[in-house]
């Protein structure tokens, strides 16, 4: 019974929306706007699960004085901190995005220049990982080494410097030979998830079920 | 020179407008479309849509500033008469005739989708029907998948080293494909980790995948039958910024060294931070991802790589269950279908003429 | 590879990127067609058309699309276009805000009038489907919680319909989700910005007509950039990316001479 429910309920509601997509008739073509809708409703409350799993796997750590506590420590007084002041903005400014509240500060003085400082790690990691990996072990890899740099020196001016038809190159690898891998991967990674998502519906594919 | 100065005039009426039902809706719409030269647009302000219905006075429905105008607010069954007014910037008015009676209706049918029922009930046809040989004891073959076939393996290294095996499941929601393939694999290490007591770390992005994670980890442990070495904790949400997320991650890979790091699921541009730092510990990595623009990044850095639908066959292939090996193969019947079509469409772009409706057909959604 | 050998490579690419920025040039940069075809869809546009704005990235892809956001925002302004914006990403609201408050404050444009934020909804696909019947199941407040029918500027707009061209920002996957429901659906004009990395998951989409207009990475914002006169941060960020760009093409040779080297000895 325990997973007998989720299964039926999983292949009603998908014939259902599949029905909607041919069907625009009532009840049927406003059937996926309807459970869309639930489901934008839910998806706010799956944060509060977050939350509450954070929460207690960091107090736990802390309880126990488990190696690397300190980290807790900084993990709930920075959640807290963040909480109170969005809600104190919220009250007092009407919203926690207002220039003049103490959360944008925040915002724009701690979180943005954190993710920007770990999105250009990626700078670092690319010049590594293409030192390393990079090599012409055969054709395959030559070909794949060649094209990377023309396409490296077309997106810059600098190919532009070298060759002056070098940023039309890098835009004819893009928009052919590239293009048209992609397209390949693309079709089929659709039609794997076709068959994923009809293995889902019909109750094969089971491993996502509690 | 009166005349003239009239015909002039004449020229800012919309002409051809037509009213018709709202085609493949659920009813209650009406589309109003009119012709306008594009060279006098400069000088209006705007079309107003004037509507009445049998018996009443025309009354101002909305305003447009393109060529049409869409009627959601009318009762099916019952006929409604347009008239649409173009409104110069200098306040002059000049109406059309009235087109009508228009009446809303629902459809049952979306006429502009039968390329994709067509394509659906073939490939659905074509799954099912390979399930029903695989079912009936039919031998199946599945190419090699170095990736898969390196999970033991893996996890194997992970024990000698006496190191825990770490599991990303990347970025995505459960209800991303990538996720459910990604929970699939993470069931058949989390069973070889217990067969070998090697505990297996989940951060994860998403809560409710959390809790799915959670469910299959200790399922498999049950299976192995070491349900007592299953540890919830091992399995926590992390954060559900992206580079929250990897700077957690990160942290995790550097303190604890898992001897093995699988990548498996739906990823952004943290991919390569994560895949680098992982082969910085020297740890042996398998990815997967149909993440098109992060694959490269994982084959320059990891030690397998599953390419898009090579993640989606890893339950199959990881467990043969002929049921599902039916689906595979049906999958791959209708990829040469596909190839067909295309062919057949490359050929009918370049002789064009009436050819082209065979494209056309394939194209409208 | 050693733990040295990758520090060399990380010091050569922060100077190379730090040097070239502490002079602050400015170089002109040629036009790609993607670009050019997304400066002519809005160029088209009447005065007064309502265009939407989705800020879908957060701070970490802010230094590649928020030239680009201000870049386009100044076009829109110059054409004395009407401004939506929304986000898919809750990040994404701020940056915009902070974006249009910028160009606000340079052109005097007023709040409600010549511009909105309606904020940020989750959903998805879904917000984007639902849009294209009413926008006000969806979005029925901007950011601050005024209802959205008390704006002058969305008292006629309430689908796609109304709306000249949606533009997309992206820095995920909510671009696919523009390019497969927008067109489709509803037949309205889209053009997609995006990171360098997302920008060729994105070209099929301007191949087959599904987007009018693709703007890639920080070469694509320099472009429209140049194309609206006013060339500024990412214009800057030419020299150092180039830099960066060939230090990376002379490690990789470096690596394959390496590499060859040691199959001769072998």
């Amino acid at each position: 019974m325990r997973r007998e429910v989720p299964l039926v309920i999983t292949f009603v509601t998908g014939i259902v929306i599949i029905i909607g997509l041919f069907v625009p008739h009532k009840p049927f073509g406003e059937i996926q706007q309807t459970f869309l809708k639930w489901y934008v409703i839910i998806a706010g409350f799956t944060l509060l699960l977050g939350i509450d799993s954070l929460v207690i796997t960091h107090w736990g750590k802390i309880k126990r004085r488990q190696p690397g506590f300190g980290y807790s420590v900084v993990l709930i007084a920075s959640l807290a901190f963040t909480l109170i002041l969005g809600i104190y903005s919220i009250i007092k400014y009407g919203s926690a995005f207002d220039v003049r509240a103490p959360f944008m500060y925040l915002y724009m003085h701690v979180i943005l220049p954190l993710s920007a400082t770990m999105f250009s790690l990626l700078a670092f990691f690319i010049a590594s990982a293409a030192y390393r990996a990079f090599r012409a072990r055969n054709v395959d890899a030559a070909l794949l080494l060649v094209a990377g740099i023309l396409v490296m020196l077309g997106r810059v001016p600098l190919g532009s410097m070298l060759y002056s038809k070098m940023p039309q190159i890098a835009d004819w690898i893009m928009d052919v030979p590239q293009m048209a891998a992609k397209r390949g991967l693309l079709i089929g990674i659709a039609l794997g998830q076709i068959a994923m998502s009809l293995r889902v519906i019909l109750g094969i594919e089971r491993t996502y079920l509690r | 020179m009166y005349k003239m100065n009239l015909l002039f005039l004449l020229v800012f009426i919309p002409q051809n407008v037509v009213a018709e039902d709202y085609p493949n809706d659920a009813g209650n719409a009406i589309i109003i479309r009119w012709s306008f030269p594009d060279s006098l647009l400069p000088y209006v302000r705007a079309f107003q849509i004037w509507r009445k219905e049998e018996g009443g006075e025309f009354r101002l429905r909305g305003v447009s500033i393109t060529n049409s105008f869409l009627d959601d607010s009318t009762e099916d069954g019952k006929p409604y008469y347009y008239k649409v007014a173009t409104v110069l910037k200098d306040g002059r008015i000049f109406e059309s005739d009235i087109s009508g009676p228009a009446v809303s209706s629902a459809q049952w049918f979306h006429t502009g989708r039968w390329n994709a029922l067509i394509l659906g009930v073939i490939f659905s046809f074509l799954i099912l029907w390979y399930i029903r040989r695989a079912k009936r004891g039919e031998k199946l073959f599945l190419r090699r998948i170095p990736g898969l076939d390196a999970v033991d393996e893996a996890v194997g290294r992970s024990t000698e080293m006496g190191r825990p095996v770490l599991f990303v499941l990347g970025l995505g929601y459960i209800s991303d494909i990538p996720t459910i393939a990604g929970l699939s694999i993470l069931s058949r290490v989390a069973k070889k980790a217990a067969e070998y007591e090697t505990p297996v770390l989940v951060p994860c992005y998403d809560p409710v995948v959390m809790t799915a994670a959670q469910e299959t980890v200790k399922q498999a442990y049950a299976e192995a039958g070491r349900p007592d070495l299953y540890n919830e904790k091992n399995i926590f949400y992390l954060t559900s910024d992206q580079f929250g997320y990897a700077a957690g991650v990160d942290g995790i890979m550097l303190r604890e060294r898992p001897g093995a790091v699988f990548l498996q699921g739906y990823f952004f541009a943290e991919s390569l931070i994560l895949a680098e730092t992982g082969y910085s510990i020297g740890a042996i990595q398998i990815a997967g991802t149909s993440a098109i623009t992060q694959l490269p990044f994982f084959i320059a850095a990891c030690d397998y790589t599953l390419i898009g639908e090579e993640m989606f066959v890893a339950s199959t292939y990881l467990s043969r269950e002929p049921v599902m090996l039916g689906s595979i193969k049906g999958e791959d019947f209708a990829k040469i279908i596909l190839m067909i079509l295309i062919v057949i469409g490359v050929i009918c772009a370049c002789i064009g003429g009436k050819f082209l409706k065979f494209i056309e057909f394939f194209s409208s959604a | 590879m050693r733990g040295l050998e990758r520090r060399i490579i990380y010091l050569l690419i922060a100077l190379s990127v730090i040097i070239p920025f502490l002079f602050k040039i400015k170089t002109k940069v040629e036009i790609s067609p993607p670009v050019m075809s997304a400066y002519n869809t809005i160029e088209s546009l009447k005065e007064g058309t309502p265009v939407l704005i989705s800020i879908d990235y957060d701070p970490a892809s802010m230094p590649e699309l928020q030239p680009m956001l201000l870049a386009i925002l100044r076009h829109c302004v110059k054409k004395k276009l009407k401004i939506i914006l929304m986000a898919h990403w809750p990040l994404g609201v701020p940056l915009g805000q902070e974006a249009i408050e910028k160009i606000a404050k340079e052109y005097g444009l007023k709040y409600g009038e010549d511009y909105v934020n309606l904020g940020y909804r989750p959903g998805g696909a879904g917000v984007i489907i639902s849009m294209g019947r009413e926008i006000r199941d969806i979005f029925d407040c901007d950011f601050k919680g005024t209802p959205v029918d008390s704006l002058p500027l969305m008292r006629n707009v309430h689908n796609y319909d109304d709306i000249g061209v949606v533009i997309g920002l992206e820095a995920g996957s909510v671009g696919d989700w523009w390019a497969q429901n927008l067109g489709p659906r509803f037949g309205a004009k889209l053009i997609l910005g995006s990171t360098a990395v997302v920008t060729p998951d994105l070209y099929p989409y301007l191949a087959s007509g599904q987007c009018q207009g693709l703007i890639g990475g920080l070469r694509g914002a320099a472009e429209y950039e140049n194309l609206v006169g006013h060339p500024s941060v990412a214009t800057i960020g030419m020299i150092p990316q180039s830099a960066a760009h060939a230090l990376i093409i002379i490690f990789i040779i470096i690596g394959n001479i390496i590499y060859i080297l040691q199959r001769r000895r072998k």
